[in-house]
């Protein structure tokens, strides 16, 4: 019993972090109708632009060893993020209005390309490490209740309350204001929406900044966790699963989605896993989340489509 | 006229649909006999094309049936339904933006086609001579609409009235016993109109189809349909010959607008 | 001779459903044939038939049929590069489980085993469509890749899933040299490039079309989605399987799962969309430009740099390389969104009329 609250605690906290990077594709998508295959990659440039930062910042202002120096990388790592998503929408997104899904999502690719090229020419393409100062001792819960406790991994903790926060705030922001109405608009019809004035360009500027802040504190939560390489632009197709899952259009679809695909990977690679040769999670996500779409093609909280002719 | 009007083909019998909570069509009941121009008019919203979809299985109604030729169909699917000989056209044409205009007709052969997929991709032997006989049928069709200048036009870059003209010949070329049209003179100007009414009257009368019309013109409708059905929000209102029609007091208040 | 159909009337039906109506596009691609048959052979090194020649036919192969699927059916897929692996396998396994396999039909069957694949995978188009449709195609790649590298029966126990195979022949013709594997492959592209091109001219490729332009409409004249889908999932992935068995037999002869890896998903399905979705000629534009560009880069850009004096290094190519390759692609997709297809008949439309404009 234990073991198995264990695992479904330590799946519930991964599956916050792929609710963080879903996050970002459902961002985007919602805005612009854009099938955002760059987020992996604006994940691994801003954890690379985090990680150089943090080293030599201090170095440039003498603030070694101070959280100052660490802040102050966060804050020009998101600076960088921010033009980044300018750029994008200024050299790719502007000159693809009213393109086809396929077209749009094949320039996303080209995009990661770029950022990933750029990336490790800016940063270097070594393995680096982030320390925001997060505690990485393991404490026991729950010692009266069972038998030794639940052991559970302080950082996860943090971390998933980080994304927690994060999403919540970010839902509100959409929820709740003018700007998110009208990305809603965008999305339903890139011409209608800027028929009746809403800026197409400047709500895309918004929302891939937003994407691009996203992605920043995925990419600090991640990397801190795995350190800072080459292979943490794949965690976008670990989330993948959990974008169709929820619904391509649902930022609670977006976190609902991401706790069931972690609580199933996990439970899948402890219960289901030594018993086909292991290594089964990535797979085991997509078909997870391929049933679900055969019950309910527009994931669990996408919009129904009804055919009209 | 040298047609003549024959036994029922079609029989719905208390139809009823809903979508979630709204209700789109209630308890409708109506026939189409054979060789007749059966048309269906009401307000917008009243829910006449969901009525067409109803018929060829696009919507499947909670409630009641249809009578297809003496068969029963409580499950009707468009593919059944284009086999029974059914075969319509679309509001808002939905033609197949990517092909041209012979190819749009060919696809209305494709219940006749009866080759397999091996011999097409060696275009051998039945493939090939199926794909002649067909196109000579096709272009009957192009010859019957007069629209020979345009066939291998890409139907995305033809205009309205024209394009109105291709859906009306895709549905053609399956040949139907019954043909539903879905406003097939909606957004056309005078002479596309009178075209249209023609090709309309000429199909109906050569070749025997029987026709069941959604129409907002109420000078057409009059004109060439045998008798007529009145929607309004979803629920019949007036059923038999123009004349009646006309003159049914329910029919003139829906449309008018006066206080029940 | 110039390139004009005037004059050129057509008498029957038939003449006039010819894969080219116009004499001189007939005349043009006998020569293509001949050059690449006779006219490359005699002209190329073996550096280029291994580096260029060799991937792009087999590619165009396999970029053919996710044309097939994404162009001619409208079903998004970046799951291709799995039906690779699956045809790779299959054919070694009938290769090496068979006494006395033909190697022709070995590559068949495994091209035949991708398409059975395929249709397992293509059930959700049943159902979802789009983007997560395409989402949905990723789970074949991921399924496929973690089968062949923990399942040992697939790869004869090999470990991480590396297998080879060796003395290739048909019927006595020694495909050891990259001269006989290039015309060896460029027999099978031949082949398969008419058969794709007969079944998009014919009902079944106007069955594809009709579900990708208006599937309701489609329906309503009598298509049944079911069999449309499927039968594209299963070309498709007959093609991309054949080619994946080929890319395994005879340009790799040896090879692991990460040959067929979701990179080689995207990159095919990169070659379609650049190439032109739908068009059959566009499949090969694609193949080419994608084989070529990172080999032109990469013996580029060294150039370059040796022109303005700076050193560059390898990683810093690699670097170079992704960011030119991947702003060319979106540089591209804003010019030309229909692919260098509509280029080409763009340019062949205005050929028509030269000297006059319009």
């Amino acid at each position: 019993m234990g073991f198995f609250l264990e695992t479904l605690i330590g799946g519930l906290m991964a599956g916050m972090l792929y609710s963080l990077v879903a996050l970002g594709f459902v961002l985007i998508f919602k805005a612009s109708g854009v099938f955002n295959f760059a987020q992996g990659a604006m994940v691994l440039f801003a954890a690379l632009a985090m990680a150089r930062f943090a080293e030599w910042i201090p170095g440039w202002f003498g603030l070694e060893g101070s959280y100052l120096g660490t802040a102050a990388a966060f804050v020009v790592a998101g600076a960088l993020m921010f033009v980044v998503a300018w750029l994008i929408e200024r050299l790719v997104l502007r000159h693809l209005v009213n393109q086809e899904g396929a077209t749009l999502l094949m320039a996303t690719l080209g995009i990661a390309y770029v950022l990933e090229g750029v990336g490790s020419s800016l940063f270097g393409s070594s393995i680096y490490t982030i320390d925001v100062g997060m505690p990485k001792d393991p404490v026991f819960l729950f010692e009266g209740t069972f038998a030794g406790g639940l052991l559970i991994n302080k950082e996860d903790f943090i971390a998933a309350l980080i994304a927690a926060v994060l999403v919540g705030l970010l839902t509100l922001f959409f929820q709740k204001t003018t700007t998110g109405r009208a990305l809603r608009a965008v999305a339903d019809d890139h011409q209608a929406a800027q028929s009746i004035g809403i800026p197409l360009n400047r709500i895309w500027v918004i929302v891939w900044c937003v994407a691009g802040l996203v992605a920043l504190v995925a990419g600090v939560i991640w990397g801190s966790k795995l350190g800072v390489q080459f292979s943490l632009s794949t965690v976008a197709l670990r989330a993948l699963p959990v974008v169709i899952l929820g619904g391509l259009t649902s930022v609670p679809g977006a976190i609902i989605g991401g706790l069931i695909i972690g609580v199933g990977e996990k439970l899948s690679e402890v219960y289901i896993g030594p018993m086909v040769g292991g290594g089964i999670e990535i797979w085991f996500a997509y078909v997870l989340a391929l049933v679900f779409l055969l019950f309910r093609p527009q994931g669990l909280f996408g919009e129904k489509i009804i055919d009209r002719v | 006229m040298s047609r003549q009007i024959g036994e029922v083909v079609l029989d719905l019998k208390q139809v009823s649909l809903s979508f979630g909570g709204v209700k789109a069509l209630t308890g409708i009941s109506f026939d189409v006999r054979e060789h007749e121009i059966r048309a269906i008019i009401g307000p917008n919203g009243a829910g006449k094309s969901s009525m067409l979809n109803v018929i060829n299985g696009v919507y499947r109604p909670q409630e009641g049936e249809i009578i297809l030729r003496g068969q029963r169909f409580t499950k009707m699917n468009p593919y059944k339904a284009a086999q029974a000989g059914i075969s319509r056209t679309f509001q808002n044409i939905a033609l197949f933006k990517g092909m041209n205009v012979i190819d749009n007709l060919m696809t209305g052969r494709n219940l006749k086609i009866r080759s397999n997929l091996i011999q097409q991709a060696f275009w051998w032997g039945p493939a090939r001579r199926e794909e002649l006989e067909h196109r000579a049928k096709v272009e009957e069709v192009i010859d019957f609409l007069e629209i020979q200048h345009i066939r291998k036009t890409p139907v995305g870059r033809l205009p309205y009235g024209l394009q109105k003209r291709v859906d009306l010949g895709r549905a053609l070329a399956m040949e139907p016993s019954i043909l539903l049209l879905d406003e097939p003179m909606a957004g056309m100007n005078v002479e596309e109109k009178q075209d249209m009414c023609r090709f309309i009257l000429d199909v109906n009368d050569q070749f025997g189809t029987t026709i069941v019309l959604i129409e907002h013109d109420m000078a057409v409708v009059m004109d060439i349909s045998d008798r007529v059905v009145v929607l309004d929000y979803g629920k019949k209102i007036g059923d038999g010959d123009p004349d009646a029609v006309r003159n049914n007091p329910d029919v003139i208040s829906a449309y008018l607008g006066a206080s029940h | 001779m110039l390139y004009r159909e005037n004059g050129q009337f057509k008498t029957s039906y038939a003449a006039d459903q010819q894969i080219f109506p116009i004499t001189q596009d007939r005349w043009a691609i006998i020569g293509i044939l001949v050059f690449a048959f006779v006219a490359v052979p005699l002209l190329v090194d073996e550096y280029m038939f291994r580096a260029i020649l060799i991937p792009f036919v087999i590619l165009s192969l396999a970029a053919l049929g996710v044309n097939i699927l994404v162009g001619f059916c409208g079903q998004i897929t970046l799951g291709a590069g799995a039906f690779m692996a699956v045809g790779a396998y299959a054919a070694y396994n009938f290769h090496i489980r068979v006494e006395g396999m033909p190697l022709l039909v070995s590559l068949l069957l495994g091209g035949l085993t991708a398409a059975a694949v395929g249709i397992v995978f293509g059930i959700p188009s049943l159902r979802v469509r789009g983007l997560y449709l395409a989402v949905a195609t990723l789970a074949a790649q991921f399924f496929t890749d973690w089968v062949f590298l923990r399942v040992p029966w697939f790869t004869d126990n090999a470990s991480s899933g590396s297998v080879s195979v060796s003395n290739l022949q048909v019927m006595g013709w020694q495909i050891n040299n990259p001269l006989n594997k290039y015309l060896f492959c460029l027999a099978i592209l031949t082949v398969f490039a008419l058969m794709a091109k007969n079944m998009t001219r014919s009902a079944i490729g106007r069955q594809w079309m009709a579900i990708r332009d208006m599937d309701v409409a489609a329906e309503v004249i009598g298509i049944r989605p079911l069999f449309a889908k499927l039968s594209a999932f299963a070309v498709s992935s007959f093609f991309v399987g054949t080619a994946g068995a080929l890319w395994g037999f005879v340009h790799l002869a040896s090879w692991e799962p990460a040959a067929f890896s979701v990179d080689r998903s995207f990159q095919l399905l990169f070659m379609v969309i650049i190439g032109g979705l739908g068009s059959i000629m566009g499949s090969f534009f694609g193949a080419a430009f994608i084989v070529v560009l990172p080999i032109a880069l990469n013996q580029l850009l060294p150039a370059i740099g040796d022109l303005v004096g700076v050193e560059i290094s390898t990683a810093g190519i690699s670097h170079a390389e992704l960011i030119i390759f991947g702003g060319l692609i979106v540089f591209f997709l804003i010019k030309e969104p229909h692919g260098i297809a509509r280029l080409w008949s763009t340019g062949k439309e205005k050929l028509r009329l030269w000297p006059f404009p319009h």
